[in-house]
């Protein structure tokens, strides 16, 4: 059994009993529903919508080479400077390189998950760096040492009271200020310092818009900004797939991802950023600098069943109405993407022999797929890692031996119905004997919690040929 | 003289050897409506616990089969249509065979005319047969679990709500969260049981609070994971396969017969026929302290007598 599965098994099960932590969640999606049902009224058409939407994102995922250098184009034209990384390490030592030569000591980063995928914040502070995130809710699992919980709402598994405790001991404000406006406050006193004296601002990007080559980035907090605005050198970290052919997509993007993300009409906040600052302009930095990061995505783009998966917005939506992330939570997947895009997505980009139980970890319900507003197939891409899992003998012996059995049985009526005929006999046998649950019953995965129903003595199809004479009769 | 449709009964394979009731109460709807039933014997199993494991190559031999079974030349003469009580195993034949048939073009052309001629139990009833009131009576307060591949895959929201809005004495109450997945997930349920069993108590929890006598569904295998979760609580909910709501009744309700049927019914069923099956006393489980009047009648105890 591999580390990743084995550590998954228990964080879900640990996630499974936690009610509390689950209601916590509940609640905070309970809001998140309300306004998505909301904002999917104020589309014309939500369907239509969506329906657009993977149009463009698929025309901008077949064409990826073309778009990301008319991109490149842009920001080049501007002087600013595009890195393609193939690797995380790539990301990373491209960053790092760019921060010593320019002397940074402090870095303020603004919301990414690109840069948790490729551990950005522990390779900064191994070089010595202080990275401050500015997004609250990213600042508040920085200040926790753990990773987000979501990758659009990082702290949403947090009630207030525990928000106000961690500050009074990390930021030391006083017992009592637990109001959320005193925290926002804290949050933003602590930050502000920090903005002032980061001599690097790293973001992410929501869309990069390849016609205008500019970055377009999404945010309800204004920190985006000012981590892209005031620090000497600005960095956009983020991953190839996020590009849009026209900057009038956006009229479509903007309000669909502030929709499926929270429910919002559109963010606080909508920044179009295409190179540092040009010659009469106030504000901006001095140095700009784009990191296409493709750490796998480019083996994901040359798989034509599932290339749909880099349609993806990063909006959550999959996550916020997935029963298997209400359950367990984020952490327990132990990977960047969580939720059905993650379960999908962590597979193919990170192999199917470490992460292929992801894609088990699934009902299979297919609400993550009715909700994506890019219609990307995420329950059905399941399917296919499952079977890529079976292809490549990484599902555990029982299984394999156990579907061998199943086909062999199923392949002739006879037998199928005789051995279920007897398999009937030694359930009612383990009924009467073995008691429900205990750890004797081989069944006990099911019955530990639920009842079987009790084996019939006669089957459909015993009954059927028993009074087919008489029902022969009747036809 | 109208012809009557000849159905060809899909009975998933853990209905046949767990639930024969749900079998058996939609033999007799099905009867009722004028419908000629018969069940293919060389079926067994449609393959979807290996399809849906990954195990494509397990499940494929098993798709063959049944699209031989059910349409091939033989079968296409004798039946009209292929129905199912079950949304999942419908779906794993309409919308997971062309998956597995992929680059396989000898399973493609099998499976070529299934197409069209495969149903769920509510969508033939109502879609096919434009059937609403069968003439059942069921004098109990229902909620109605919508099982994830009749909703989603099938696009079934409406049809079984339509046919328990016509059976006499029921009152329909919708639950929250009706959407929800029960959390059963076939092989899911064993493998990740812990995760499987909190989305099931979730789901019965829901059930409870809507104040219902049953819980019911058009999938037989949500219903085995609400039932069993059902049966370890308290409450006295108990869990029924619509096809047994939709038989309930039928023995008293041959005056006041169906309405609006859009199939022929110059031949009563008998309700010797099918004994007990579809009876409100029938249900796939139900609570260890249920009162005697709603006790589910032990299936084991219900087999007939030989005429």
């Amino acid at each position: 059994m591999s580390s990743t599965l084995h550590s998954f098994e228990q964080a879900a099960t640990r996630a499974a009993h936690d009610r509390p932590q689950q209601e916590t969640v509940r609640t905070s999606l309970g809001t998140y529903n309300r306004a998505l049902n909301a904002g999917r009224e104020r589309f014309a058409s939500w369907s239509e919508a969506r329906h657009r939407a993977r149009a463009v994102k698929a025309d901008a995922v077949a064409h990826l080479g073309e778009y990301l250098e008319q991109f490149e184009a842009g920001i080049t034209s501007r002087g600013g400077h595009v890195f393609w990384a193939e690797t995380a390490a790539d990301a990373r030592d491209y960053i790092l390189d760019l921060a010593r030569r320019r002397g940074v000591r402090s870095v303020i980063k603004s919301k990414s998950m690109v840069s948790e995928e490729v551990h950005l914040g522990a390779a900064l502070e191994g070089a010595g760096l202080e990275a401050v995130e500015s997004d609250l809710g990213e600042f508040i699992v920085q200040l926790r040492n753990e990773p987000p919980y979501h990758i659009v709402t990082p702290a949403m598994h947090l009630r207030r009271a525990q928000i106000a405790a961690l500050f009074q001991q990390k930021l030391g404000t006083p017992a009592g200020a637990d109001s959320a406006e005193d925290l926002t406050m804290a949050a933003r006193h602590y930050m502000r310092a920090r903005f002032a004296s980061a001599g690097m601002g790293i973001t992410g990007a929501n869309f990069l818009i390849a016609d205008a080559g500019m970055v377009a980035i999404t945010e309800n907090e204004g920190n985006a900004r000012l981590t892209a605005s005031l620090p000497r050198v600005h960095v956009v970290l983020t991953g190839i797939e996020k590009i849009l052919p026209r900057l009038t997509d956006l009229a479509l993007f903007w309000p669909l991802l502030s929709t499926a993300g929270t429910g919002q009409a559109i963010t606080c906040y909508s920044s179009l950023i295409g190179g540092p600052r040009q010659p009469g302009e106030a504000d901006g930095p001095e140095e700009f600098h784009v990191v296409l990061l493709d750490n796998g995505r480019t083996r994901v783009l040359a798989d034509q069943e599932r290339r749909d998966t880099l349609q993806c917005i990063r909006c959550g939506a999959c996550l916020n109405v997935c029963p298997v992330f209400h359950t367990i939570g984020g952490h327990a997947y132990g990977t960047t993407y969580s939720g059905p895009i993650g379960a999908v997505l962590t597979p193919l980009l990170r192999g199917e022999k470490e992460f292929g139980h992801l894609s088990f970890a699934s009902s299979l319900c297919g609400a993550c797929t009715e909700i994506c507003p890019v219609e990307i197939d995420l329950h059905h891409h399941l399917i296919e890692n499952r079977r890529d899992s079976a292809l490549q003998h990484v599902r555990p012996l029982p299984e394999r031996i156990g579907m061998r059995a199943f086909r062999w049985l199923m392949s002739d009526a006879a037998r199928y119905a005789r051995l279920a005929q007897l398999a009937r006999h030694l359930l009612r046998f383990k009924n009467a004997w073995v008691p429900e649950g205990s750890p004797l019953d081989l069944l006990r995965p099911w019955t530990a919690s639920r009842d079987l129903p009790e084996p019939p003595r006669e089957s459909f199809r015993e009954w059927w040929q028993r009074t087919r004479q008489e029902r022969g009769g009747h036809a | 003289m109208v012809t009557r449709p000849r159905i060809a009964l899909f009975i998933p394979c853990f209905v046949d050897q767990l639930l024969p009731q749900v079998a058996q109460a939609m033999v007799r709807v099905l009867e009722r409506v004028g419908c000629q039933v018969e069940f293919p014997a060389a079926q067994t199993c449609c393959g979807q616990p290996a399809f849906s494991t990954g195990h494509w190559a397990e499940a494929r031999p098993l798709a063959l089969r049944f699209a031989e079974i059910f349409a091939g030349p033989e079968a296409r003469q004798s039946y009209d249509a292929v129905v199912c009580p079950s949304g999942s195993c419908t779906t794993m034949v309409r919308n997971f065979f062309p998956a597995l048939a992929h680059g396989d073009a000898a399973l493609a052309q099998a499976i070529a005319p299934l197409h069209g001629r495969v149903f769920e139990f509510s969508e033939y009833l109502v879609r096919q047969l434009n059937v609403r009131d069968v003439g059942a009576s069921f004098p109990y307060r229902v909620t109605f679990h919508d099982g994830c591949h009749a909703l989603r895959e099938l696009g079934l929201y409406d049809e079984p709500r339509e046919l328990l809005r016509a059976v006499r004495g029921l009152e329909l109450v919708e639950m929250e969260e009706t959407t929800e997945c029960c959390g059963f997930g076939g092989a899911f349920s064993m493998q990740m049981s812990d995760i499987s069993a909190a989305l099931g108590q979730r789901k019965a929890a829901n059930v409870e609070r809507a104040g219902v006598d049953f819980v019911t569904s058009c999938d037989p295998s949500c219903l085995m994971q609400i039932g069993g979760t059902l049966a370890r609580q308290p409450g006295r909910v108990r869990a029924i396969h619509l096809a047994e709501i939709l038989a309930a009744g039928l023995d008293a309700g041959l005056d006041a017969g169906p309405q609006d049927s859009g199939a022929e019914r110059s031949a009563q069923p008998s309700a010797r026929t099918t004994g007990d099956a579809g009876g409100a006393r029938a249900g796939l489980r139900g609570p260890r302290d249920a009162p005697p009047a709603k006790r589910a009648a032990k299936p084991g105890a219900r087999a007939e007598k030989r005429p």
